[in-house]
């Protein structure tokens, strides 16, 4: 631990995934996370790390799983139009096994949309993406220091699982500069260390002999009866992860909350500030933010959900996309209300005050 | 008694998937025995494309990763920046080299990727069931040319080898046949001195073989051989486009 440095959060994400071991970084040029491909091209040569600008984002995220078959401890980023691109490779991470991080500072789609902060690929992120039955495990930060601790939960969870793990930002959260306290660095020895956990599947060198390996990086199974045997192992990991990985933050959950807000990332830093001045009025308000996206936090928001609870607010920076996760979550126990911002615009605290005002 | 032929140390003892007569068995026989004698097995690993060759992964006995269609030199690439002190090769058709993975080929040659590239030309598609590919002669009849490669429509064959020696970058480029005996005597050769450059860690290293599909091409593997040679031959011309190791 040391001192807090005033840092842009697509610095912050960049330094602390170096500290957490990762020494080989492939991405394309886009905005607005061009800070974290900036970063990495001029302090991974510091470190003997790779450094390299992919031809596309296609080509990075495929060059990210080779470096992944390698055992090694490999990360991407981009934003939205990008991890589009990159969704083919993010299917083939999964059903590989490969484990990875990547990082989606989000903006505002469809398409090329703008650049301005956005929530819109909480689908892309949580449901799917590429083909096929898979997940990532996909982390939700909400403010600087939180995008860069993400960095290392990031790589232990996605080397414990080998399912591939997404940090799902935003272009406010990329660009806003916050104090961060950093971990310290990784050394080149306990990186190799990180390394040898991996020798039992994935490619290194060999020797003669007994001992000898014939190791398969692969998401292609011809036989049916072992593709399904495959794909339910995989399932078999995801329900382990939605059992153990849940994270999130109850803030002002107690049992006289009279309504319950859910929000994620950015939207829920100013639902925080528009329930503390409600609060302060008299209200009882609490606010769930999932801090995995998935695995969701399905079971703690239908225990927030007690008697006295009348209401439940959603807030994205979408047309409602985890609005669905809720309401899987509530089971039709209260209504749900919902207030999205698109376009890359952000709500003010003022807008989310009048939101839940209207109903109380 | 001498054993006067055997299996490669670096072939695994299990049957390959492809079709009677056709080059691939060759082409993976020429490897395995340029990696043996090269003493790089221990430290060789490599990748697999889709096609007919999607299941590489399985016949050499050393590591190997199997890449989204088109995507292998971007996998090789993470592979050897991931692990310098090994030696990595892709494997490719020319569907999944010349058209889906246009760009990765191109990026990973103009880089100077340390790593061997072999690039196996049969003008068509086999796996998918003999479509049209960025190879398929003019004129030729494919399950999606039934009228035979209009040029003036769809474009012409193209050349990798001639495309990818237009690059600074790359340290050996060179095309060969599969299609008599004397040719795959040289062919080994080509692909003894791509992997003798991988081994020293020289730069980029090309290998285009000129091949056959008797099955798609609905002929018998003699006549496969004969149709190659004077139809794909004149237009794909074997030869040493690049060697920077002869250069000095």
């Amino acid at each position: 631990m040391g001192n807090k440095v005033l840092m842009k959060g697509n610095e912050a994400v960049a330094e602390a995934a170096i500290r957490s071991g990762c020494r080989l970084y492939f991405a394309y040029p886009i905005t607005p996370q061009s800070e974290l491909i900036e970063y990495m091209a001029k302090m991974m040569p510091k470190v003997n790390g790779t450094f390299l600008q992919a031809e596309s984002e296609v080509a990075a995220i495929n060059m990210v799983y080779g470096a992944a078959g390698m055992g090694k401890r490999v990360m991407t980023s981009s934003s939205s139009p990008g991890i589009s691109l990159k969704a083919e490779g993010l299917s083939y991470l999964a059903g590989a096994r490969l484990p990875a991080v990547i990082v989606n500072v989000q903006r505002g789609g469809p398409g090329l949309g703008d650049i301005q902060p956005a929530q819109g690929d909480y689908f892309q992120a949580t449901k799917g993406g590429g083909h096929g039955d898979y997940r990532l495990i996909v982390l939700a930060p909400s403010s600087v220091q939180e995008f860069a601790d993400m960095a290392s939960d990031a790589f232990d969870l996605t080397d414990k699982y080998r399912v591939p793990v997404m940090i799902l930002s935003d272009g406010l959260l990329g660009q806003m500069m916050e104090p961060v306290e950093f971990k310290e660095y990784k050394t080149d020895a306990e990186i190799e260390e990180l390394g040898k956990q991996h020798f039992d599947w994935c490619m290194h060198p060999n020797v003669d002999g007994p001992g000898r390996h014939h190791h398969e990086i692969n998401s292609l199974e011809i036989d049916p009866v072992m593709l399904e045997k495959h794909v339910l192992n995989l399932e078999k990991i995801y329900k382990e992860i939605e059992a153990k990985e849940v994270k999130l933050e109850e803030y002002n959950i107690n049992p006289d909350n009279e309504y319950v807000c859910v929000a994620f990332g950015t939207a829920a830093r100013i639902v925080k500030s528009a329930i503390d001045d409600l609060n302060a009025e008299g209200h009882n308000i609490g606010l769930i933010r999932p801090i995995t996206v998935w695995p969701y936090p399905y079971k703690e928001i239908e225990r927030a959900i007690h008697d006295k609870i009348n209401r439940v607010f959603v807030f994205e920076l979408n047309l409602g996309q985890m609005l669905e996760d809720v309401k899987l979550a509530v089971n039709g126990k209260v209504p749900v209300e919902f207030m999205g911002k698109v376009g890359g615009i952000v709500f003010t605290p003022e807008e989310v005050k009048e939101k839940i005002k209207a109903y109380l | 008694m001498a054993i006067i032929a055997e299996r490669p140390k670096s072939l695994r003892d299990i049957s390959f998937t492809y079709c009677p007569g056709c080059t691939h068995g060759i082409a993976h026989r020429l490897i395995a025995e340029a990696v043996d004698e090269l003493g790089l097995r221990n430290s060789m690993a490599g990748v697999a494309p889709v096609g007919c060759s999607v299941f590489a992964y399985k016949f050499f006995d050393f590591d190997m990763a199997e890449a989204a269609h088109g995507r292998a030199p971007a996998v090789a690439t993470g592979m050897k920046r991931a692990r310098p002190d090994m030696n990595i090769f892709t494997y490719q058709g020319d569907g999944d080299l010349a058209a889906i993975g246009t760009a990765e080929i191109v990026h990973a040659a103009n880089r100077g990727e340390h790593i061997s590239v072999f690039f196996v030309n049969n003008a068509i598609y086999g796996m998918t069931g003999g479509q049209m590919a960025p190879t398929t002669l003019p004129g030729m009849k494919t399950t999606t040319s039934p009228y035979g490669r209009d040029a003036d429509d769809i474009g012409y064959p193209i050349r990798v080898s001639e495309l990818l020696n237009t690059l600074e970058a790359p340290y050996y480029i060179e095309r060969v046949t599969l299609l008599s005996v004397p040719e795959i005597i040289k062919a080994k050769k080509a692909v003894l001195k791509a992997l003798t450059y991988n081994k020293e860690g020289k730069g980029f290293t090309f290998i285009e073989f000129v091949s056959t599909c008797p099955t798609n091409w609905g002929v018998d593997p003699v006549d496969a051989l004969k149709w190659a040679k004077d139809n794909m031959v004149p237009y794909f011309k074997p030869g040493l486009f690049r060697d920077k190791g002869e250069q000095k």
